[in-house]
């Protein structure tokens, strides 16, 4: 129930997410979702992308640093408290989130998420203890 | 082994009474023979009379590369040629050759400190010395190769290239000692897996590298690589060649200077102040028993610190440590002497960081910063902003740590600090001076 994301680390200066977008649309990869974290002098792009290893092959070839991370997509109930609901429960269960981002496509009344957590395994089986929907790779990425 | 057992544990007070009596009959020698020397003593109104005590010394002026490039060629011999047996010269890459020469005698010192140098690494009558450094006009190879005769050992002067023979020469001479740069070690250990030849099965037990700089983290390499104890020796032809310092097996901790031919000092590059024990600055050596070519606290460029500690090895002889730089890399940031090279130790030091990285220097106002870019590599880069601060962190606490001064450390993508011919380029300084 795990699903892969692709980070980039990228230097804070014109140009080089263009330069990560460019290399993607060359390799005929599609990207799902992205976040960016930065700091003044570098950032990391996290992608959700549909072909990893291509993708993943492609950027290091242009010289990009690259790793793949273990996050899980998780449906989260499309209406006002929905994702605090989530995000208390996994409080009571201790469990921390390094960082979350939103996916793009939303399904019929769900918001989704993406949750990068300490413990990735811990984590999805808490949440489908409740009866989170938590959405596998292979049907993410092709959402 | 102690080659020379009498003069290598020479009391301290009795070795320095030899050095100046060395010192005051070689400064009397230079001033009369060599017009360059009577020209720059009397310019720095001193007189051969003046040395009275070691100390003294301080009162010479220095002598730089220039001096020697400006007597070019033989200016600054201090015998007619028809006593000088044996010319050497650099390779002259920045301009002219510097030139040096040897009278029958000077081979002989040199011989022996050079013998006193294998002793020193491990080696005896028994060994069989594989000597791939050059033989030509570079010090390296003649000077190796004397020094193994005079010690009784059996020397194959195989000399530099031709690595795929060199290889076959050891599977089947096994020769076990082996002097050539530490690069060339390297180079030894990568031909030798391609031609399916194992240095664990060669019988070799030490290498003698020197004629570059080089690290500890290099030393692990070759060991490792080579199976033998790697050792560093040190010498510029200006000064005699190699065999002027050596690292002992027993130790491995430094270089002992062969004082009892040599007087070292180390000074402030920017000052030209002598610094007391323990500092780190150049290397500054006057010899005491060449005849041809004396040299008078020549500044080698070198930078490096030394210790008058006593040595497990027995040897009284004052130690240097691993050159660390040289002084034409120095930066001085805010008052303190940095080198390229101490910063690539700390990187080198760090498991999670590769050895690329560039020094920015600025100028804020009137307070210079450094900023150091280093690459960021997979093994370093976690997908967590936080993890990545840590490390910027991590790297500017330990610069601060080795060398005491401040540094703002930014990581860059790979492959972008500027490469020029191959080479980095390390050092990028944007002050207005």
């Amino acid at each position: 129930m795990h699903a892969q994301q692709i980070s980039v680390f990228l230097e804070n200066k014109a140009g080089r997410l263009a330069e990560v977008t460019k290399v993607l649309s060359q390799t005929g990869v599609n990207i799902r979702a992205l976040s960016l974290a930065d700091t003044s002098d570098f950032g990391i792009l996290r992608l959700i992308v549909n072909k990893n290893d291509e993708a993943v092959d492609a950027l290091k070839a242009a010289g990009f640093t690259v790793r793949k991370t273990q996050v899980a997509a998780v449906e989260v109930p499309d209406r006002p408290g929905g994702l605090n609901e989530l995000l208390e429960y996994l409080n009571s269960r201790g469990i921390n989130v390094e960082y979350m981002y939103a996916f793009v496509t939303p399904t019929k009344n769900n918001a989704l998420m993406i949750f990068r957590f300490d413990d990735t395994d811990a984590a999805v089986s808490a949440l489908l203890e409740k009866g989170f929907a938590v959405i596998d790779g292979e049907t993410l990425y092709t959402m | 082994m102690i080659f020379n057992m009498e003069f290598e544990t020479l009391p301290r007070e009795a070795l320095e009474a030899i050095q100046l009596r060395r010192l005051k009959e070689v400064v009397s020698r230079v001033y009369a023979t060599v017009p360059f020397y009577r020209k720059a003593f009397d310019e720095a109104g001193v007189k051969p009379t003046d040395i009275k005590g070691l100390a003294d010394i301080t009162k010479l002026p220095f002598t730089i590369k220039k001096d020697l490039r400006d007597n070019y060629p033989f200016g600054m011999f201090a015998v007619p040629m028809e006593n000088v047996v044996r010319i050497h010269a650099s390779s002259g890459t920045t301009g002219q050759p510097t030139v040096v020469g040897y009278t029958r005698r000077d081979v002989d010192t040199w011989a022996e400190l050079m013998a006193r140098s294998l002793a020193a690494g491990g080696a005896t009558a028994d060994d069989i010395i594989h000597n791939a450094y050059g033989y030509g006009l570079f010090t390296g190879g003649l000077g190796v190769h004397y020094g193994a005769e005079k010690l009784g050992a059996s020397v194959i002067p195989i000399s530099g290239g031709n690595t795929k023979r060199q290889i076959i020469i050891m599977r089947d001479f096994k020769p076990s000692i082996l002097t050539c740069t530490p690069s060339y070690a390297l180079h030894l250990a990568e031909a030798a897996e391609e031609m399916g030849v194992d240095f664990e099965n060669l019988l070799f037990k030490s290498g003698i590298f020197g004629a570059e700089p080089w690290s500890e983290n290099m030393r692990h390499e070759i060991e490792k690589k080579l199976y033998l104890s790697a050792l560093d020796i040190y010498g510029i032809s200006e000064v005699i060649g190699p065999g002027v310092a050596m690292e002992c097996l027993e130790a491995k901790n430094g270089l002992h200077i062969f004082e009892d031919h040599f007087i070292p000092e180390i000074i402030n590059p920017e000052t030209g102040e002598t610094l007391p024990p323990g500092s780190t600055g150049e290397l500054v050596f006057t010899s005491l028993t060449k005849e041809a070519f004396p040299i008078i606290r020549y500044r080698t460029r070198d930078i490096t610190s030394l210790s008058y500690e006593p040595c497990i090895c027995g040897r009284t002889m004052a130690r240097m440590k691993r050159v660390q730089g040289r002084t034409d890399d120095m930066l001085i940031i805010r008052g303190v002497n940095v080198f390229p090279s101490q910063i690539e130790a700390v990187l080198m030091d760090m498991d999670q960081v590769e050895p690329h990285y560039q020094l920015v220097v600025e100028r804020e106002g009137t307070l210079d910063t450094l900023t150091v870019l280093v690459e960021v590599g997979e093994k370093a880069f976690s997908d967590e902003i936080r993890d990545l601060q840590n490390l910027e962190r991590e790297i500017s606490h330990n610069i601060k740590e080795t060398l005491a001064v401040s540094a703002k450390v930014k990581l860059v993508e790979p492959k972008t600090i500027a490469r020029s011919e191959g080479k980095a380029v390390r050092v990028v300084d944007k002050r207005k001076l």
